[in-house]
């Protein structure tokens, strides 16, 4: 065969490769839009309010007083919440899955799982408000609230009403929620262990929990940490079970049975009501600053990764 | 799968101080292997083998593809149990205790009895870590000691020359070759007193090669080993003793010289001179 391009693959070539950069710039235009349209729609916010914005608890449309920092702790609280609980949750239900479980156990749970992660969000919400809150007023809460009543700072996390509406619960819908995400990330990740290197560390004298915890996690770190930041990204944004479960109260409480709201459960459930040009306008920039939180904690997923890519024990 | 294992290491359990070499004692680590019959599910893969392993000896296990050389060693530290569908009858005695025994203490079973497969298998950790892996699974020691054990176990797989600057680099930055030695050191740091290695040399170049012969040549004062390989020349440089296995049956063992020039079975000649296999 010549050496020579033939024409054919040469305009191939450019007609693919023309169509992969333009796509590519049609995404990087598509942000940039969103993004100068967010700013342009919240401009009358932003020059009224200034940096105040981001942490002043006021909201009140009547006066015209508006900030995000209520949302933003309901998004950060609820987030967190949901990590914590469902992060380590899915570890044990993937090494269940990989490791313990009979393959006869372990095919339909994974479906099981996976079906979970198929529910609209919407059902998670109602069934959230109608089934799970009651029940979390009725059980959970108290039982927390004994449990961390007398501890001076913790009691202040679980004290109040149990009303079973609020960031704990609006938390836990999310951590449910989330963990089909995370749970099917992280058997796929610890399904790629080789076999040879989890027999090696049996063989050293390792029992199955501690080939899982110093091999299999410390092996898949990368896709861990990618499947962590899938649930991170799944929980920040999502609107509807939330917005059912959390109250939706413009306020910051000690207590994590109090009710409050998200950036999306108040857009989600004010923009309708928002006449007023300013208040609209604050809706948009408490959109904006949704947009670049999410933005801020992609570039922070990244910079993780090549952190780990380059240290000690690059994983694969 | 790995199965659930009932022995587990104890947190609380009080400190125990390091290895104590073992060049004092009288010679440990014989192998006695009696009728040993292996299934995979309902696939039998080994008959009645029988087999006297020496201590500090290095015993070679030769044979053509297939023939169940890898899982035979794979029973003497019961590794196969990670597998539910795998399940042997017989007995492997070591040092006269069957080691086959419901009774027998697979963490410590697999402290005596350390594993080299064929794949260079470093943990994703830092070459120090990986040494001292086994030591920090199965002792408590401080730092210092722990530190000097590293040392020693690297000195003794002949890579401390080449790793000193690396201790905290990852293990998976190694060569192939050092990697190989990485791994024997880390079986080494615990003072094993059996080193069963299946097909060591076959992922490695031939530096890396002469290396690993070079020190199981020198490991056997202190320890067995017990080595399947593909290479005949290899089995011939550096075993004193031979097995050959054709379809799940030891068909001759012997003194490794006697073996390669003067088998007895037909089937050996064979394959010795590379009729088939
Ligand atoms: N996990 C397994 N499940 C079912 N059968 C197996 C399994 N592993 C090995 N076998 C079968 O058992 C027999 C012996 O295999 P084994 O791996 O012990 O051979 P070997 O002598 O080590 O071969 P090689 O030289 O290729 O490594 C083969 O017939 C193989 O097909
Ligand atoms: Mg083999």
């Amino acid at each position: 065969m010549s050496l020579e391009n033939t024409s054919r693959r040469n305009t191939g070539d450019v007609l693919f490769h023309g169509a992969a950069v333009l796509a590519a710039a049609l995404v990087l235009l598509l942000i940039a839009g969103i993004f100068t349209d967010l700013v342009r729609h919240s401009w009358l916010s932003i020059t009224t309010f200034g940096p105040r914005f981001l942490w002043s608890g006021a909201w009140n449309p009547v006066t015209g007083e508006f900030g995000a920092a209520s949302s933003l702790y309901g998004t950060f609280a609820t987030t967190i919440i949901a990590l914590v609980v469902a992060v380590p949750l899915s570890l044990l239900i993937a090494l269940f899955l990989v490791e313990i479980a009979h393959p006869r156990l372990a095919g339909p749970v994974s479906g099981a799982i996976e079906i979970l992660a198929a529910i609209p969000s919407i059902i998670y919400g109602m069934w959230g408000l109608f089934v799970f809150a009651p029940y979390l007023a009725d059980h959970v809460q108290p039982a927390l609230e004994a449990l961390f009543g007398g501890i001076p700072w913790a009691g202040a996390l679980f004290s109040g009403p149990p009303m079973g509406i609020g960031i704990l619960p609006a938390g836990l819908i999310l951590a449910l929620m989330v963990l089909p995400f995370t749970t099917a990330v992280m058997r796929d990740v610890f399904g790629l262990v080789p076999r040879v290197l989890k027999e090696s560390a049996a063989g050293m004298g390792s029992t199955t929990w501690e080939v899982f915890r110093n091999v299999m996690i410390p092996y898949g770190r990368k896709g861990l940490v990618g499947g962590i930041f899938l649930g991170l990204s799944r929980a920040i944004g999502e609107t509807m079970a939330v917005t059912f479960v959390i109250g939706n109260d413009h306020r910051i409480a000690a207590s994590l049975f109090a009710s409050g709201n998200t950036i999306a459960s108040t857009l989600a459930n004010e923009f309708t009501e928002a006449s007023d040009p300013l208040y609209l306008s604050a809706l948009v920039e408490l959109g904006l600053v949704l947009f670049v939180v999410t933005f801020l904690f992609q570039v922070a997923g990244h910079l993780w990764l090549r952190r780990l890519r380059g240290g000690a024990g690059g994983g694969r | 799968m790995i199965a659930i294992e009932t022995t587990s290491q104890a947190e609380s359990a009080p400190p125990r101080p390091g290895p104590q070499p073992v060049e004092s004692s009288p010679a440990r680590g014989a192998i006695a292997v009696r009728n040993l019959d292996f299934f995979y599910g309902e696939h039998q893969v080994l008959f009645g083998n029988g087999l006297d392993i020496a201590p500090r000896k290095v015993t070679a296990i030769i044979g053509p593809s297939g023939c169940g050389k890898s899982t035979h060693i794979r029973v003497y530290n019961r590794i196969y149990e990670l597998y539910r569908d795998q399940r042997c009858t017989g007995e492997v005695l070591l040092d006269g205790q069957n080691l086959l025994a419901p009774t027998v203490d697979l963490i410590e079973l697999r402290r005596r009895i350390g594993m080299i497969f064929q794949t260079p298998t470093p943990f994703p950790m830092s070459v120090f870590d990986n040494v001292a892996y086994g030591l920090r699974l199965h002792y408590t020691m401080p730092r210092s000691e722990l530190a000097d054990r590293v040392k020693t176990a690297l000195e003794d797989a002949a890579l401390w020359d080449e790793v000193r600057d690396k201790l905290h680099h990852s293990g998976i930055e190694l060569s192939g070759g050092q990697q190989q030695r990485l791994c024997i050191a880390r079986a080494l740091a615990v003072e094993p007193e059996v080193l069963l290695m299946d097909e060591p040399t076959s992922a490695v170049d031939p530096v890396g090669t002469a290396k690993i012969e070079e020190l199981v040549r020198r490991l056997k004062e202190r320890l067995t080993i017990v080595i399947v390989t593909h290479n005949m020349q290899q089995a011939a440089r550096i075993s004193d003793f031979t097995a050959f296995f054709l379809d799940g049956r030891i068909v001759e063992f012997g003194d490794t010289t006697e073996l390669f020039t003067n088998p007895v079975d037909r089937k050996t000649e064979d394959y010795i001179t590379g009729r088939f296999g």
